[in-house]
């Protein structure tokens, strides 16, 4: 699991001149075409400048590691990748180290970070690197009954035959069913507070259970389409657009009804290497990084001046990545972002349920 | 014994004027052994100390987790103090207002609110939000509580928060549990059954003891052929086959569930052959993964060796003679063997039985890979709520209930079978 | 002993395991109803094979086996009708001894009060009645043994056969259980094969003995024939104790000969296995049978000999002697009130008679 990407770390250290004594620090994140993208545009960039080097570490999300950790006060990670709302209760409890908006760089531009930043992309304890989203995807060579278009036609199994892929969570799953079932995205998460909105979602989802393979981490959703397993199934976009970048795979992001959401980086409280996590954080947080990062997976830079400066896919200059980002105008027409909050407050409930629903 | 007794009382040995009677020889005897007896503790001593630190007080201290939580109690002294006396049912006074916005402010300023915010959503859904929030504002909070509390969020006067609080603030508590059971714990103390679209624990125990029931009993009767081949075979090719019996025993069992993962999926090699030779058409493939049936054919192969080892151990101990002597007694082939040979190969269907029903009870890995949602285990659930829903507690409570499940399931077998006749090799 | 028509015979029986090396070579041997027959011989002489063949575990590479004049080499062990006592008894250690004797006869769908009745007959015949419900691990070793044996007996075969059934006990027992399982014999009638590579243990037991030696019955005959009259170099030396001397031929006249050691010095002897003039023959005579100081012209062989050893056993004196180049010639001295006080280095003459003395193959 580990990759040391020691890449000419040790010689260009000397080149660089760097000062200070070269630390190693742990950083976490979901694996992948995603960690190859932070690889590319933070790791290597940053050993470069630094002479330090960065010990990358894959997980699959949530807080439990960061937390047994922190109080057995051994903390091995320095930063982790983690999901809002997981930013957002690790915070709430203590596990995390803050961080303040005034101490990060301006913007390539010269604006101030704390306006640079998108609205809610910096919190208490993190700071956003990208936003991304849950869409669902289809294998354009095996999808029969027309072409997919909407949120409800995943749904639609008499139009659409051949089994779907769902994350095995309650989350992003309610939400897309409601918004199937004919709630307007911005209505999404009042009906949900109600045990009827949630009866309603549930009852849509039993519409597709008996088709639906189930999966847990993000790269499984590609191989369960370029299997044949499934002929649909929701993703993360960066996944999909990966695979047909990459490895030319027929298939297709639809839009509608996507769920956007945000990776944040936190420190686990008291990080080993605190300070070279700190220069890390910053440093891939620039307005640079994040555009080189959209270079190599379709998800969207956090800092508004990153924008103007994302380009091609790395090795093909004619694929364009503007338009695959999950921020583009055109895939924002029926969107919903993630409500950190109603999910801090329902997730285990919801988690209950869902799992008894599973069961039944 | 007796004549020994009766010697001394009749006649009490004396040497050196010392008289030598029963607890004088027993203390003499003492004395002798300890030195040995000293020895041999010494020896253990390491292994011991690996055990009970390494083993019996990390799961102790798990397992008590299952009963004790303090998360709130430590956190909110003053609210959990006024708590005490209230009879959950009554309006909540302003005392018990101003405790909780005491402990509020100690708990935004150290930065605790979050696990007393997580711990009260477990007993009310939906209102960590309202810690959180409070917790922000605090510091403009004045006197009267009860007012200015209510007046910033409209559901501190939600009878139910301080329903859950009270609930919360047990430090010993049976809630999990209870939780863990499908039961719950009410603020007055009192267990109801958990509403029904939220039983899940007691399906899944059940699920879980099923699968590991069937996986047993595909063990025996697959295993069991191949462990008498084995015993009856020449030493030199019985070597080789055991060779593959172990070979999986030493592959990564990622590798291995990840291959079953290859030969059963939709796509696989199994349904390709089956398409091929027209057993069923390319539309219509079996769904032989992602369910109980995956489940079930990759622990099989999976816990194979654990029922093969034992009874291969077992059966290489029966002599030939027992079967001849059988046969030259009159019996045909099938009556010797179910009448004598099997008999005694109890022990090691016994050993490798349990062994294997143990193990699968608890097994995670491999029903997470290949079980989808009808093959997931009780275990399954116990990872899910230590790494996601970060709720230790009920995953402890879970465990336990598990532990105990295992310790019955012994029990029986000890009262059936008897512990005696497990024989491992 | 009856002699009518024999119950087994083995005609031309071979066998071998690998193909390679032939265990039992041309195995002629018939087997009288009634009698005792033992198989003899050192370890891997063939002798338990043969027992293996007969009770059907192993077939026979060649030959036929009769049992009562049918051919049974097609016939499996369970339809033999042939009980057998195993080396370590095989009592079945799940059951209780009553069941272990109801066995063959459940298999044989006798009906329960006749199999109670039949087993509690062969318990009281191995005086063992009251040890019905115990198991097997509970009982001492010879009592082990009497059920081993009332198993084999109680579904009344004609034919028992015992692989070395009391090599596990120690000396005292095993000798009990030898008159035991003798007066078993005797009182049933039935058929016997023993194996067994005791020599006193067949000397005891049997009515015939078979000496197996390298695949081939060396000798079959009664005990007293067998030890009084060996055949052979090999059961001379095998059959009780045995004073070897070696020789070449010079002079056979009928059932005389006269045999000259490599020192030149002639012994007389019988001619029982011996060729032409110039063969080289092994001579055998018993220990008890040589005399210490004979009568100048009372035997024909009288030589010098010193003695080298003395040892003192009770009923007689064991006395190792070097004589005609040998050191190795043992002499048994009865002790009765007249026997011949020697002293270790004195120099006696020892003697014997031409009848005492058998001129066997080299």
């Amino acid at each position: 699991m580990i990759k040391v990407t020691t890449l000419l770390a040790a010689g260009i250290a000397v080149a660089a001149g760097a000062a200070n004594a070269a630390d190693s620090i742990t950083v976490v994140s979901w694996g992948g075409a995603y960690t190859k993208s932070q690889v590319e545009a933070y790791h290597k960039p940053w050993m470069a400048a630094t002479g330090n080097t960065v010990v990358s570490e894959d997980y699959n999300g949530g807080l439990a590691e960061v937390k047994a950790q922190v109080e057995a006060g051994n903390v091995k990670w320095d930063l982790v990748d983690v999901e809002l709302s997981d930013a957002v209760r690790g915070c709430d409890e203590g596990l995390l180290e803050t961080i303040s908006i005034e101490d990060f760089p301006a913007g390539a531009d010269g604006t101030a970070a704390k306006d640079d930043f998108l609205p809610g992309t910096f919190h208490e304890c993190a700071v956003a690197n990208i936003v991304w989203s849950t869409i669902y995807a289809y294998d354009s060579t095996k999808v029969t009954g027309g072409t997919p278009s909407t949120i409800a036609d995943f749904f639609d199994t008499a139009k659409y035959p051949g089994k779907r892929g769902l994350r095995k969570n309650p989350k992003a799953n309610l939400e897309m069913a409601l918004m199937a079932d004919g709630v307007a995205a911005d209505e999404v998460y009042e009906v949900l507070e109600t045990e009827e909105g949630i009866e309603r979602a549930l009852a849509k989802l039993d519409s597709i259970k008996a088709d639906v393979v189930w999966w847990e981490a993000g790269a499984q959703p590609p191989q369960l389409l370029a299997d044949g397993e499934v002929v649909m199934t929701t993703a993360y976009n960066g996944r999909i657009f990966n695979a047909v970048a990459s490895e030319d795979k027929p298939f297709e992001i639809v839009w509608d009804g996507q769920i956007w959401d945000l990776d944040l980086w936190v420190m686990p409280k008291g990080a080993p290497n605190k300070e070279a996590a700190m220069d890390f954080m910053k440093y891939s947080t620039g307005t640079e990084a994040l555009a080189a990062q959209a270079s190599w997976i379709s998800y969207g830079p956090a800092r508004k001046s990153s924008g103007s400066l994302v380009g091609s896919f790395h090795n093909k200059p004619e694929l364009k990545m503007a338009s695959h980002m999950p921020t583009a105008p055109a895939n924002l027409t029926n969107a919903l972002q993630n409500n950190f909050e109603f999910w801090a407050d329902n997730q285990d409930q919801l988690n209950e349920q869902f799992n008894a629903w599973l069961a039944k | 014994m007796t004549a020994i007794a009766n010697n001394s009382a009749a006649a009490p040995l004396t040497i050196d004027g010392v008289i030598i009677d029963d607890a004088e020889l027993k203390k003499r005897l003492d004395k002798a052994m300890f030195r040995s007896r000293f020895r041999a503790f010494l020896l253990v001593l390491p292994l011991l100390l690996f055990i009970v630190f390494s083993f019996i007080l990390p799961i102790a201290y798990f397992l008590m987790q299952g009963i004790y939580d303090s998360s709130f109690s430590s956190k909110m002294p003053e609210v959990t103090k006024s708590l005490k006396d209230w009879d959950a049912v009554s309006e909540p006074t302003e005392e018990m207002y101003a405790a909780l916005a005491a402990d509020l402010r100690v708990v935004s300023a150290n930065k605790t609110i979050g696990r007393v915010a997580t711990r009260v959503n477990r007993e009310f859904p939906g209102s960590r939000s309202l810690f959180t929030s409070t917790g922000r504002s605090i510091s403009k909070l004045e006197a009267p509580y009860k007012e200015s509390l209510v007046k910033k969020k409209k559901k501190w006067a939600d009878i139910r928060v301080w329903q859950g609080m009270k609930t919360a603030s047990r430090t010993w508590t049976p809630g999990y549990y209870a939780a863990a059971v499908d039961l719950k714990l009410n603020a007055d103390g009192s267990i109801d059954q958990q509403v029904e679209k939220r039983r899940i624990h007691i399906k899944l125990f059940l699920r879980t003891l099923k699968i590991s029931f069937l996986v047993t009993l595909f063990c025996v009767v697959l295993g069991y052929p191949i462990a008498f081949l084995l015993a009856t075979l020449p030493v030199r090719t019985s070597n080789l086959l055991l060779i593959l019996v172990l070979l999986p025993f030493w592959t990564s069992i990622l590798v291995r569930t990840t291959a079953w993962i290859a030969m059963l999926q939709s796509q696989g090699v199994v349904n390709d052959l089956l398409v091929y030779f027209g057993v069923t058409d390319d539309g219509s493939r079996y769904s032989l993964i992602y369910n109980q049936l995956g489940t079930l054919i990759a622990m099989t192969h999976i816990l194979l060796p654990f029922m093969v080892l034992p009874l291969y151990s077992v059966m290489k101990g029966i002599p030939p003679s027992y079967m001849r002597a059988a046969k030259s007694l009159g019996a045909t082939n099938w009556t010797a063997f179910w009448r004598v040979y099997a008999p005694q190969t109890i022990p090691g269907i016994g050993a490798g039985g349990i062994l294997v029903f143990i193990v699968a009870i608890g097994y995670y890995i491999t029903p997470a890979l290949v079980g989808g949602q009808e093959g997931s285990m009780i275990s399954n659930f116990i990872d899910s709520h230590m790494r996601q829903t970060l709720n230790w507690n009920l995953a402890a409570a879970l465990g336990g209930v598990l532990l105990f499940v295992v310790l019955i399931f012994y029990w029986l077998y000890d009262r059936i079978v008897g512990i005696d006749n497990m024989k491992l090799g | 002993m009856p002699a009518n028509k024999p119950l087994v015979q083995f005609k031309n029986v071979q066998k071998s395991y690998d193909g390679k090396i032939l265990v039992v070579k041309d195995l002629n041997l018939d087997v009288e109803t009634g009698e005792f027959l033992t198989m003899l011989g050192p370890s891997g002489s063939g002798k338990t094979t043969c027992l293996m063949m007969l009770a059907g575990f192993e077939p026979a590479t060649y030959g036929e086996i009769y049992l009562n004049e049918r051919p049974i080499n097609n016939v499996p062990p369970h339809k033999r009708g042939i009980g057998m006592v195993f080396q370590n008894y095989a009592l079945f250690p799940h059951m209780t001894v009553a069941e272990n004797l109801a066995f063959p006869l459940e298999v044989r769908k006798m009906s329960k009060s006749e199999r109670e009745s039949r087993v509690n007959k062969a318990l009281d015949m191995v005086q063992l009645g009251e040890f019905g419900n115990r198991r097997p691990a509970q009982l001492s070793g010879g009592q082990q043994q009497r059920v081993a044996v009332a198993r084999a007996l109680v579904f009344d075969p004609d034919l028992v056969l015992m692989d070395e059934p009391l090599g596990a006990l120690d000396k005292n027992l095993r000798e009990q259980m030898q008159y035991e399982i003798k007066h078993i014999h005797e009182n049933l009638g039935v058929t016997v094969v023993y194996v067994t590579h005791d020599q006193s243990e067949a000397l005891t037991m049997s009515n015939r003995i078979a000496v197996f030696n390298d695949g081939v019955v060396q000798q079959l005959a009664s005990p007293s024939d067998l030890y009084e009259r060996p055949e052979n170099a090999f059961v001379a030396q095998f059959i009780g104790e045995n004073n070897k001397l070696r020789g070449k031929v010079v002079d056979i006249d009928g059932e005389y000969c006269v045999v000259q050691t490599a020192e030149g010095v002639p012994i007389y002897a019988m001619a029982i296995n011996v060729g032409n003039r110039g063969d080289e023959s092994t001579l055998s005579l018993r220990p008890e049978r040589v005399v210490i100081n004979p009568e100048p012209g009372s035997v024909p062989n009288i030589f010098d000999a010193e003695v080298l050893e003395l040892i003192y056993l009770g009923d007689h004196i064991r006395s190792r002697v070097a004589i005609l180049g040998r050191d190795d010639f043992i002499v048994k001295v009865p002790n009765s009130a007249d026997h011949a006080a020697m002293q270790k280095g004195d120099v006696v003459s020892v003697g014997w008679l031409q009848q005492d003395c058998r001129a066997l193959d080299a």
